[in-house]
C-alpha cells in the first residue's frame, strides 16, 4: 500500500549516480551520456503521441542535435561496450528518433492541399509520354471497334456484353436508340445510380493502373478493349443516323471519365515501363519511384471519377439538348487540360 | 542443428540493416506476416464499427427529423443519406490508413497495438507519396477482389452461373494475398510499389547500469568475501555467455542464479558455496566484461566460448 499524500506533485528526479562509482569504463561512458538520451526519449515520446503543441521550440530545435549525439553514442558503444541491454535501448532509441527526424513532414490535410495546389498536375505532366502512348492505344481501340462492327455486325455482340448493351444493338429501332439518349426531368433515383457508376468506373480505372505491374501490357489491352466497345457502340448509333446525339450524350461525363481512364492506364504504363527499363537503378528502386508518382496521379483519377459519376448521374440525365451537352463536356475537357498543363501552382518536391 | 541455433537462424532471416543518412547502420526487424494480418484485422474491425455507428447515428437523426417535421419527401431524403453513407464509407476505408500512416507513428491503430510500423526501404524519408501509394494498392490487393469474391459467390449460390468469374477473382485475390510469402522482405504489392516495408517498432526502457554495486568490485556485502578471478578463469567465456549472464542477473530469479553459479564454478574449477550466488555472479560478470571490453578496444573479440 502506498502511503496517502495530500498533494500531487512532480516526481522527484532520481538522484544522479556518482559516475566514478561505476567499476567499468563502458558504464562510466554510459552514465555520462544517459541524461541526454533520456531527454531525447522524452521529446520523441511526446512527438509520437502527436502533441506537438506540448513541445517547446527549443526542444524541437534540439531534436536533431540530440539525435546525432545518441547516434554517435550508439556507434561508440558498439565498439566499446558489451552491455546488451544498453545497446538494445540505444538502438531502439536512435531508431525511434530517426523516424521522427526523417518522418513525413506533413500531415494528411496539408498534403491534400499541396496535392490540389499543384502536386497533382505536376505528376500528370511528369508522365506525359505514357499519356501519349495510352491516348494512341485508346484511339486505335476506338477505330478498331468501329471497323470490326462495320465489317461484320456480329462483332458487336462479342465486344459488348449483353448487360451493357441494354437494347442498343445493331439494327435496333431508331426510336429505342433515341430514347436511351434522352434525359429525365427529375432527379429521383439518380443519386444511387451515380454512386453505382462511380464504383463501376473506379474498378476499371484501378484495374488499368494495377495491371501496369505486368510491364504495362495488360493496361494497354484493357484500354484498347474498353474503347473498342465505345467504337462499336458509336457505329450502331451512326448506323441509325444518331452519331451526333450519341457523341453529345457521351461527352457530358465522357470527357472527364475517359480522361480519367486514360490517366489511370498511363499511370499503370508508367510503372510497367520503369520496371522494364529501370535505367541504372535496381528494378525495385525504379518501381518504388514510379509507383509513388503514379499513386499521385491515381488519387487524382479517383477524384475525376467522382466528378464524372456526378455528371453522368445528374447532369446528363437532366440536360437533354445536344448543344448544351456538348458545351458541358467541352468545358470539362478544357478545364482538365488547363488544370493539368497550364496550371503550375506550387508543386514542391512532387515532380521528381 | 539445435533448437536454439534454429531460432537464431530464423531471427537472422528477419533482421535487416538500414543505413541512416548519418551512415549509422541500424538493425531493424521485419514484422512477421501474422502480426501484420492481426493488425489489418484490428483496423478493419475499427473501420467497420465506425461505419455501423455512423449509419445508425445518421438514420436515427433522420427519423427524429421526420417525426418532428412530418416531411413528405422521405424516400428522397433516405436515398440522399444512402449516397452520403456510400461516400463516407469510401472515404473512411481509404482515408483511415493514409491518415494514420502519415502521422508521427507511421502506423494505423492496429499496427500500434501490435507494435509495428511502416518505414522507407532505402533508409530515407518516408514520403507522403509512398504512404498514399501503398494504400491505394490496398484497394486492388484486398478490397476489390474480396468484394468481387463475396458478390460473385452469392450470385453463384443463387444459380446465376458466375463460376468462372468467381474463380478469376479468387485467383486475383490469392496472388496478392500470398505475395508477401514469395519475397525475402515480406513486401506486399503496395510495399513494392511504394518503396516501403513493415518493421517492428521496438520501445525499450533504459535498464540499470551493471557495475554500480559493491558486488561488481568483487566484494560481497553479505559475507564480506572478496571474489577475484584470474586470467585463465575469465578466458573460458565469450560475449555470448557474458550477455546470457547479464540477462540472468537482470531477471534476478533465485534458482536461475544458483544454477548459473554452479555451472560457472564447475567450468572454472571453483568450489560452489551456497547463499552468496548473486555477489559471486556480479563479481564474475564485472570482471569478465572488463576483460572482454579491454580486448575489444584492442580490436580482439571473442564471440563465445568456442572461439
Amino acid at each position: 500500500m502506498k502511503r496517502p499524500t495530500l498533494l500531487f506533485r512532480k516526481k522527484t528526479p532520481e538522484a544522479p549516480v556518482d559516475i566514478e562509482q561505476a567499476a567499468l569504463r563502458s558504464d562510466r561512458f554510459r552514465l555520462k551520456r544517459e541524461g541526454e538520451w533520456k531527454r531525447l526519449e522524452e521529446i520523441v515520446r511526446r512527438m509520437e503521441s502527436g502533441r506537438l503543441r506540448g513541445i517547446a521550440d527549443e526542444e524541437l530545435l534540439e531534436l536533431p542535435a540530440l539525435y546525432r549525439t545518441a547516434a554517435s553514442s550508439l556507434a561508440v558503444a558498439r565498439e566499446t561496450s558489451l552491455d546488451a541491454a544498453t545497446l538494445a535501448y540505444l538502438e531502439a532509441l536512435v531508431q525511434r528518433a530517426w523516424y521522427q527526424v526523417y518522418g513525413p513532414r506533413i500531415g494528411f490535410i496539408a498534403w491534400l492541399r499541396r496535392f490540389f495546389g499543384g502536386g497533382w498536375s505536376a505528376a500528370v505532366r511528369a508522365i506525359w509520354l505514357e499519356i501519349c502512348i495510352a491516348l494512341a492505344a485508346m484511339l486505335a481501340g476506338g477505330v478498331v471497334g468501329w471497323l470490326l462492327v462495320d465489317s461484320d455486325e456480329r462483332w458487336f455482340y462479342s465486344l459488348v456484353g449483353g448487360g451493357m448493351a441494354g437494347g442498343r444493338a445493331p439494327g435496333a429501332p431508331v426510336e429505342v436508340l433515341r430514347q436511351s439518349l434522352e434525359g429525365q426531368d427529375h432527379a429521383g433515383g439518380l443519386s444511387a445510380f451515380a454512386a453505382f457508376l462511380f464504383s463501376n468506373n473506379a474498378g476499371v480505372a484501378i484495374l488499368a493502373f494495377a495491371l501496369g505491374f505486368a510491364f504495362g501490357i495488360p493496361s494497354l489491352l484493357l484500354l484498347i478493349q474498353n474503347i473498342a466497345l465505345l467504337g462499336a457502340m458509336l457505329w450502331v448509333f451512326h448506323d441509325a443516323g444518331l452519331a451526333m446525339e450519341f457523341a453529345a450524350w457521351l461527352s457530358v461525363h465522357g470527357t472527364t471519365e475517359l480522361f480519367a481512364i486514360l490517366l489511370a492506364g498511363a499511370a499503370g504504363l508508367h510503372i510497367g515501363r520503369s520496371m522494364a527499363f529501370p535505367g541504372d537503378r535496381s528494378i525495385m528502386a525504379a518501381a518504388a519511384r514510379s509507383g509513388q508518382r503514379a499513386a499521385v496521379v491515381m488519387l487524382g483519377v479517383v477524384v475525376m471519377l467522382i466528378v464524372a459519376a456526378l455528371l453522368e448521374g445528374y447532369v446528363r440525365q437532366l440536360v437533354a439538348a445536344a448543344q448544351l451537352r456538348f458545351a458541358i463536356g467541352g468545358a470539362m475537357l478544357a478545364f482538365w487540360l488547363a488544370y493539368f498543363f497550364l496550371f503550375r501552382g506550387r508543386a514542391q518536391g512532387d515532380a521528381r | 542443428m539445435t533448437a536454439a541455433a534454429r531460432r537464431e537462424a530464423r531471427l537472422q532471416r528477419k533482421r535487416r540493416e538500414m543505413v541512416t543518412p548519418e551512415g549509422i547502420a541500424l538493425p531493424i526487424t521485419l514484422a512477421s506476416r501474422s502480426t501484420r494480418f492481426g493488425a489489418l484485422l484490428i483496423d478493419l474491425i475499427i473501420i467497420f464499427a465506425v461505419n455501423i455507428g455512423l449509419s445508425i447515428l445518421l438514420r436515427s437523426f433522420a427519423l427524429a427529423v421526420f417525426a418532428e417535421t412530418g416531411l413528405a419527401n422521405r424516400a428522397a431524403v433516405l436515398e440522399f443519406l444512402q449516397v452520403v453513407m456510400i461516400l463516407v464509407s469510401f472515404v473512411l476505408l481509404n482515408g483511415y490508413f493514409m491518415f494514420f500512416e502519415l502521422g508521427p507513428r507511421g502506423a494505423t491503430l492496429g499496427k500500434r497495438l501490435t507494435g509495428i510500423r511502416i518505414a522507407a526501404r532505402d533508409g530515407g524519408r518516408l514520403s507522403a507519396e509512398a504512404v498514399i501509394a501503398r494504400n491505394l494498392l490496398r484497394d486492388i490487393e484486398l478490397f476489390l477482389p474480396l468484394g468481387l469474391v463475396v458478390v460473385w459467390s452469392i450470385m453463384t449460390m443463387m444459380g446465376e452461373g458466375m463460376g468462372s468469374a468467381l474463380l478469376a477473382a479468387t485467383i486475383w485475390f490469392l496472388v496478392f494475398a500470398l505475395f508477401p510469402f514469395f519475397n525475402r522482405d515480406r513486401l506486399r504489392a503496395g510495399d513494392l510499389i511504394a518503396g516501403t516495408w513493415v518493421v517492428e517498432a521496438p520501445k525499450r526502457k533504459l535498464a540499470e547500469a551493471m557495475s554500480l554495486g559493491e558486488g561488481s568490485r568483487g566484494r560481497s556485502v553479505t559475507t564480506g568475501a572478496h571474489y577475484r578471478f584470474g586470467d585463465e578463469e575469465l578466458a573460458v567465456y565469450g560475449e555470448y555467455e557474458l550477455q546470457t549472464l547479464e540477462r540472468v542477473l537482470r531477471e534476478n530469479k533465485p534458482d536461475a542464479l544458483v544454477t548459473v553459479a554452479e555451472t560457472i564454478c564447475a567450468k572454472i574449477g571453483w568450489e560452489s558455496g551456497v547463499g552468496d550466488e548473486r555477489a559471486f555472479l556480479e563479481a564474475f560478470y564485472a570482471q569478465l566484461r572488463a576483460r572482454l571490453e579491454r580486448d575489444m578496444r584492442f580490436g580482439k573479440r571473442k564471440a563465445d566460448k568456442h572461439s
